[in-house]
């Protein structure tokens, strides 16, 4: 009954959307005037899917086994949080909290966006009612999460015990949030070369939905690498996997796109450039959910690939991204750009950054791809690996942040002040910094001792826009930017501490031995068994010290019975000055037990980084939200 | 902004859908291919394993005349339904090495007493050292080797009576 009405809701909402495309181009064609209609459906339809998805919540919350996808991905012993959570830990569940995701922000953009001249915010939610046509259908016929088991299983097959940790509770709602809401920005982008009104009124009304998903996409990507550094137990935070640069790619592409909205807001000019940016960002979301439904790259993996579900999907991308590009051919040419601009100003540094950034995706995708293309052309097949990224990419950031110290420095139009005085306390920070590497670690790499003056120069210089303003009276957008470069000057400072201090040590020890890492004495005090609420375990006790008082960590290794599987549980001892990570492994024949410890300095930075940047976002967002608020009161 | 310019994301949009395309139809093949394939082979030398057959070495490899390499064990269920074709290709003259992998001398010599003995030389190789200098992932995998000892071909898993003309055509060829 619950999943009838889901399914039901769903197919209805597949329904409107057909209707709002329809009506929505003869509005655009001028044979109709469906304004209202068009909005209301858009309304509507995302309603009925977050009614679909609830309805999934609450099949998976009974744990009503007579629907297939409950019996395949979760168990009656399950703790109550996880057994929600399982909705979307699988493929046709996540599917349906994207289409959702989709639904609603079509519904946002109808109901919100009242800035957007009518022609275009109709085709824009034509646009957005397409896209929701199309991934409905592939949820209708390809991946109906409510599809029935009859007769209803005996017991759930249980889910992926790796999933069971808290992680799953927001990482993916958050990332998809993300990915998913860079669509508003695609469809007004689409809408706005259809109906021919691409300028600074289009920019300011775009530019909080790009905010909005940026920010989303900023907190998932962090919130995952988290999740991916302590549940592994692999003691790494970013491992250039395919899936994860499937998220890296639509933030770039993000990233570049909020800086370049500006520069349209402000200047009335890039507006080629923009739009393309608008539809690459939404595009590269869609390639990353092909890459891994498809499992084209992961291959190795024992993914349950359908092909069906690949050519599905890629399907949809050729249809969506082709027609967006064919629009961009024949329209861009009607784009007058405004004025050129100096080569010293704000908008040439985002021009610089927006290069730079787009540089990176390419490596990125370039680099994501290149197994494929290599296997292709010459039947090869290899791997691209962290080297690569980490040689190309990384010295292509270290000179963003080097830009990103100078940019919000320089005035729109034309710098006529000498801007390098401003630089000089942060660059004389950063030299000193880089000195003082060379001669403390000189064992390093030189893309950390970089990492590490870039960070320590472009901390205080993020700050300078601030500086001599009425913290009062200036704006929040002001505020949120430096906020925001602050908290990527502080993810490099991470990152850099990361390569340059992690000492890590693997090794065989008895209950009473005691091993060295970095300063700390860590006393392997001996193993006992534990037990959790569908899991046993066995569980190291590690007395840690370095000098004054003791840390107590408990690495676990756990055993979950449905399905049978087993999973590290690291113990993470967090401290102002770092992380020890301790993992445990197996013992040996002679009552050794294998020990995995790190020690990391200042790792944390580099998700309290991420953070500050998507709480700069939210402080630029809610300057966009106060005046809305403000003009609204005042109509 | 010129024509070209603007087609250009179009042109390339479409040449990477094209490969996703042809990736997904293409049938997937987990195979890992050696990549000694071609080259020579790398210099070893192993021990006998059973009484009354010899051991094997690199040098003895490379004797001016094709000849294959079958890696098998005694522990090998594979290696059991293989074991008759290997007894025909023998019986055509073609001289069988065998690597032995982490077996013992009392298990292999029942399992060639069973199902009979196609090798020439035997070479135990306790440890799967020579057996991943070969690039070979598992058991049974089969080399033909040309007279200059030089891998010419590496059949994954057991030789069936169909895979015959495919070991027969290697020797020719490696001749």
């Amino acid at each position: 009954m619950i999943a009838g009405a889901g399914l039901a809701a769903l197919w209805l909402a597949a329904a409107l959307s057909l209707l709002g495309l329809f009506l929505s181009f003869l509005h655009v064609r001028g044979r109709l005037e469906a304004d209202r209609t068009v909005r209301a459906l858009a309304i509507v339809q995302g309603l009925l899917c977050l009614f679909a998805f609830a309805m999934l919540l609450l099949v998976f919350a009974r744990t009503d086994l007579s629907v297939a996808l409950v019996a395949e991905n979760s168990h009656s012993a399950k703790p109550f949080v996880y057994k929600v959570a399982a909705a979307w830990g699988n493929h046709e569940g996540s599917m349906l909290l994207w289409v959702t995701v989709l639904g609603l922000s079509g519904a946002a953009l109808a109901a919100l966006s009242h800035r957007l001249p009518s022609r275009t915010l109709i085709a824009a939610l034509g646009a957005q009612a397409a896209l929701a046509l199309g991934f409905h259908a592939f949820l209708l016929f390809a991946s109906n999460p409510f599809a029935r088991l009859n007769p209803p299983a005996p017991e759930g097959r249980g889910l992926n015990p790796l999933l069971q940790d808290p992680g799953l509770a927001f990482h993916p709602p958050t990332l998809y949030l993300g990915y998913v809401g860079l669509s508003v920005a695609f469809s007004i982008a689409v809408g706005a070369m259809l109906a021919g009104e691409v300028d600074r009124q289009l920019a300011r009304a775009m530019r909080p939905w790009v905010l909005g998903a940026w920010i989303f996409l900023t907190l998932g990507i962090t919130a995952g690498s988290y999740w991916a550094y302590y549940e592994l137990g692999w003691g790494g935070w970013w491992f250039w996997d395919p899936v994860e640069n499937a998220s890296l790619m639509p933030w770039l592409a993000a990233t570049a796109l909020l800086h370049s909205v500006a520069v349209l807001a402000a200047r009335n000019a890039l507006k080629a450039w923009t739009m393309m940016l608008a539809v690459i960002a939404f595009s590269m979301s869609m390639v990353g959910t092909f890459l891994v439904r498809s499992g084209i790259l992961t291959s190795v993996h024992a993914f349950a690939v359908d092909p069906l579900r690949g050519s599905f999907i890629l399907a949809l991308l050729a249809i969506y991204v082709t027609a967006a590009f064919l629009i961009f051919a024949l329209r861009a040419r009607t784009l007058r750009e405004g004025a050129l601009f100096e080569p010293v100003s704000r908008e040439a540094g985002i021009v610089a950054n927006n290069l730079l950034l787009t540089v990176i995706l390419g490596v990125v995708f370039i680099g994501t791809l290149y197994p494929l293309l290599a296997e292709a052309a010459v039947g090869e097949k290899l791997s691209v690996g962290a080297p690569y990224f980490n040689a190309v990419a990384g010295p292509l950031a270290l000179v963003l942040g080097v830009l990103l110290a100078v940019g919000p420095l320089l005035s729109w139009r034309r710098e006529g002040r000498p801007i390098l005085k401003k630089v000089a306390l942060p660059g004389l920070l950063a030299a000193t910094a880089l000195v003082i590497a060379f001669f403390a670690i000189p064992q390093s790499s030189m893309l950390s001792k970089l990492g590490l003056a870039l960070a320590a120069g472009l901390i205080p210089a993020a700050l300078l826009p601030l500086i001599g303003r009425n913290p009062l009276r200036t704006p929040l957008a002001t505020w949120g930017m430096a906020i925001a470069h602050l908290g990527a000057a502080v993810a490099v400072a991470g990152m850099a501490a990361d390569t340059a201090f992690t000492t890590e040590k693997l090794t065989a020890a008895r209950p009473g031995e005691q091993v060295d890492i970095g300063p700390w004495i860590v006393e392997f005090a001996g193993v006992t068994p534990a037990v959790g609420p569908n899991w046993t375990a066995v569980e190291a006790e590690l007395r840690a010290t370095r000098g004054s008082g003791v840390h107590v960590l408990r690495p676990q290794t756990r055993f979950f019975t449905d399905p049978p599987t087993e999973t590290n549980e690291a113990a993470i001892d967090t401290l102002l000055s770092g992380q020890l990570y301790t993992v445990i492994g197996r013992s040996d024949s002679e009552g050794r037990w294998q020990l995995r410890l790190w020690w990391k300095p200042l790792v944390t930075l580099i998700w309290f980084g991420g953070l500050l940047i998507g709480l700069g976002g939210l402080l630029a967002l809610s300057g966009h939200g106060h005046r809305a608020w403000r003009r609204w009161m005042a109509q | 902004m010129s024509r070209a310019l603007r087609l250009l994301p179009i042109i390339l949009l479409i040449w990477i859908l094209g490969i996703f395309a042809w990736r997904l139809i293409q049938p997937d093949d987990p195979t890992i291919r050696s990549q000694l394939v071609n080259r020579e082979i790398p210099a070893f030398d192993l021990p006998p394993l059973v009484p009354g057959i010899a051991g094997l070495n690199s040098t003895g490899l490379a004797t001016g005349k094709p000849r294959l390499v079958n890696l098998f064990a005694s522990w090998c269920v594979p290696c059991v339904a293989e074991a008759p074709v290997l007894a025909k290709l023998r019986d055509r003259g073609i001289e069988i090495d065998g690597i032995a992998i982490r077996d013992t001398p009392g298990a292999a010599s029942a399992f060639l007493t069973r199902y009979g003995n196609p090798y020439s030389r035997i070479g135990s190789d306790r440890t799967s050292r020579v057996q991943l200098a070969f690039g070979s992932a598992g058991v049974p995998e089969t080399f033909v080797i040309d007279g200059k000892g030089v891998m010419r071909l590496q059949h994954v898993g057991p030789i069936y009576e169909s895979d015959i003309p495919e070991i027969l055509s290697a020797l020719e060829k490696a001749r």
